[in-house]
């Protein structure tokens, strides 16, 4: 694949300034989350997302606020690209009642209904029979609106992607599988648990069209989900989109990575999404440096705000432990001994 | 709507199998909203215990749709049409395929609404049909405490046409994930008057079969006619049981159970699944801990043997109305 960045077509600077934002906000909450996490300060096991900054971006300006998203525990660039705001991001991570989920997910369970971010699960695989379903409903709904469910190489592996993908394709539902491909399941590397470690051909047998794309190329990204997107909005059936690119940090926060061969690592981060953007956004002349230096700005207080934010916010209350079990904790709580 | 109106409604003699399709289709009616996914379901078909049959027919196949033999995905779809506003039904044949179907019903359903702080709701419904040796050890089972064992997922389980319906109508409307628990032996079994219109039984209500002043019966699904023909015989014998079926296992209804034990002071727990680690260890364990000193005897269960389900009819897993006369006996 291409090592260059291809010059964007009819391409607001706006839209540049957002993704190199959000390829930013990722990377630094990133860091930062490790940061905590191996201070103690941080009890979440949290998942990086560093290497997949292009399609979280490109993911940004796709989305629609109708459209409705299901992701994997290597989920903020997602949650980002769906608009969720950091601060309730952190909040969740940190288990303070101001989380997206009042605390009681976790980084593995953010979701934001008022966006549109619909669920993230902690199953490898079990996102994408679970968008089958949301598609389905818009589909009777109507249509229009378009599902994502993204995912690792991993999942690729497990009997709910087969199924799921065979649902789609039988019934043409509308949504998009977003396959990022990081080369790594959790620790096993993809040529040694995959026959054939060019996943979009597992879709094809479903009749499922499929495009194997530059997942470091945030342009390549972004074409590539727009024709996916605008296949769905007319109802023209579900698009496997298997973006490869690589893991730039271990499995978890706090996980050993010495694994790694270097060389790979090396040749990964020499194609760093975010720093590797700005440089092509320079070299273009796509956006001026001070407005570089400007979004640089922006994202380290976004960062620093929100951590702040969720440090501050409060632990649930302990009664919160019985309620949401059911809509009526009743049963609940008479079950309890105290 | 409830169980009791002032007109006696009316009623139609029907099979368990006719009582629930009579649920669906006018749970369907009243809610478009509910769709209903699973193997060889859409008529002519209508369902391998044609508890389906006329749905497609009358619905569509866009709300009523048979889909690939893949549990997981029947169950995950569902999950995704609950999360889009969607009241889906998710048929998994036989309750041993639920293996097939956990992850979405276990680490999905259960847990969405808990998880998401309460944003999630997940109201799926996942019918399923116990079957029996005539199939085998894989077409059989009794799997119900793994279930009542998963926080955030009611857990029905009907014993009588009547009651299948409202509990059935119940879970359609219940904000909160439901397993409807059918049993192939009951499906066909035995008619009875059943009430043509809509009606909805609560759940957590136990009903007391049969009222009796020595020993409780507590049991649900097909052990309620087995402790009813103990109880015959046992008052034959002038002692006198009472039986409650439970009707929904989550949630349970501790205090009619609880209620009844003390006045009986005995009390016997009866039901087809294994009897290690099964229901009846929890509502023994609940009733000692609560009622130890009026306990004349302590409780006993009878349960289904340690074994898969075996095949030949010479060998029988399940308890029997003479097991239990015999384990009251014991009591007395």
């Amino acid at each position: 694949m291409d090592q260059t960045l291809e010059a964007p077509v009819g391409l607001a600077p706006d839209a540049l300034a957002r993704m190199y934002h959000l390829m930013l906000v990722t990377t630094l909450a990133d860091k930062k989350s490790a940061a905590e996490a191996k201070a103690g300060r941080l009890q979440a096991a949290f998942y990086p997302v560093r290497g997949m900054e292009a399609v979280c971006a490109a993911l940004g300006e796709v989305l629609r606020p109708e459209d409705r998203l299901i992701s994997t525990y290597r989920n903020l660039g997602d949650a980002l690209a769906k608009r969720v705001p950091l601060r309730s991001i952190m909040a969740e991570l940190y288990g303070r009642t101001e989380g997206t989920s009042k605390g009681k997910g976790g980084p593995m369970h953010l979701q934001d209904q008022s966006v549109g971010f619909t669920a993230t699960t902690g199953i490898v695989g079990a996102g994408l029979p679970i968008a089958v379903g949301l598609a389905m409903a818009a589909q009777m709904d109507g249509g229009g609106s378009a599902t994502v469910v993204t995912f690792g190489d991993g999942a690729t592996s497990i009997g709910a992607y087969h199924e799921a993908m065979n649902f789609a394709a039988l019934w043409r539902l509308p949504v998009v599988f977003v396959c990022q491909n990081n080369q790594w399941g959790e620790h096993t590397k993809i040529t040694d648990y995959a026959p054939s470690p060019e996943l979009a051909q597992r879709a094809a047998a479903y009749t499922i069209p499929t495009e194997r794309v530059d997942g470091f190329d945030p342009m390549a990204c972004l074409r590539a989900l727009q024709t996916a997107m605008e296949r769905v909005r007319r109802d023209e059936g579900p698009t496997f989109l298997e973006f490869v690119h690589y893991r730039l940090t271990g499995h978890t926060g706090t996980a050993d990575y010495s694994y790694v061969p270097k060389h790979e690592l090396e040749a990964a981060l020499e194609r760093d999404p975010a720093p590797t953007f700005r440089r092509w956004l320079i070299d273009n002349s796509l956006l001026p440096e001070e407005r570089i230096a400007e979004i640089e700005k922006q994202a380290e207080e976004y960062v620093e705000d929100a951590f702040a934010y969720a440090r501050s916010c409060a632990f649930p209350p302990p009664e919160a432990l019985y309620t949401d079990v059911f809509a009526d904790d009743s049963w609940v709580r008479s079950l309890s001994d105290e | 709507m409830s169980e009791m109106s002032a007109v006696p409604p009316e009623t139609s003699e029907m099979t368990m199998a006719a009582a629930i399709n009579s649920g669906f289709h006018l749970a369907m009616e009243a809610d478009d909203k509910i769709v209903v996914l699973g193997e060889d379901i859409e008529d002519p078909i209508g369902g391998p215990f044609k508890t389906s049959k006329g749905l497609s027919t009358k619905f569509g196949t866009r709300r009523v749709r048979s889909t690939p033999i893949a549990e997981g995905a029947i169950a995950g779809t569902a999950v995704g049409l609950a999360l889009g506003g969607y009241r889906p039904v998710a048929e998994i044949m036989f309750f041993d395929f639920i293996t097939l179907a956990l992850d979405q019903v276990v680490n999905h359903a259960a847990k969405f609404r808990y998880m998401t702080g309460g944003a999630t709701p997940t109201p799926i419904t996942v019918t399923t049909v116990i079957g029996s040796s005539h199939f085998g050890a894989q077409h059989a089972q009794s799997l119900e405490a793994w279930i009542m064992h998963t926080p955030g997922i009611n857990v029905v389980m009907p014993a009588t046409p009547h009651d299948a319906k409202g509990l059935l109508m119940t879970c359609l409307r219940s904000p909160d994930p439901c397993l409807f628990i059918q049993h192939s032996g009951l499906l066909y079994s035995r008619k009875e008057q059943v009430p043509v219109g809509p009606y909805a039984i609560p759940f957590g209500q136990a009903n007391i079969v049969r009222p009796g002043r020595d020993v409780t019966l507590v049991t649900y699904g097909t052990q309620v006619a087995t402790c009813l023909e103990a109880a015959g015989a046992l008052a034959e014998q002038g002692v006198e049981a009472e039986v409650i079926d439970l009707r929904t296992l989550v949630p349970l209804d501790f205090p009619t159970v609880l209620a009844s034990v003390e006045r009986t002071r005995r009390a016997v727990v009866v039901h087809e699944a294994t009897q290690f680690c099964g229901p009846g260890a929890e509502i023994s364990s609940r009733i000692h801990e609560e009622l130890f000193n009026e306990l004349l005897a302590p409780v006993v269960r009878v349960g289904g043997a340690y074994t898969p389900v075996p095949f030949s009819k010479a060998l029988s897993a399940y308890p029997t109305a003479e097991k239990v006369v015999r384990k009251v006996r014991e009591l007395m």
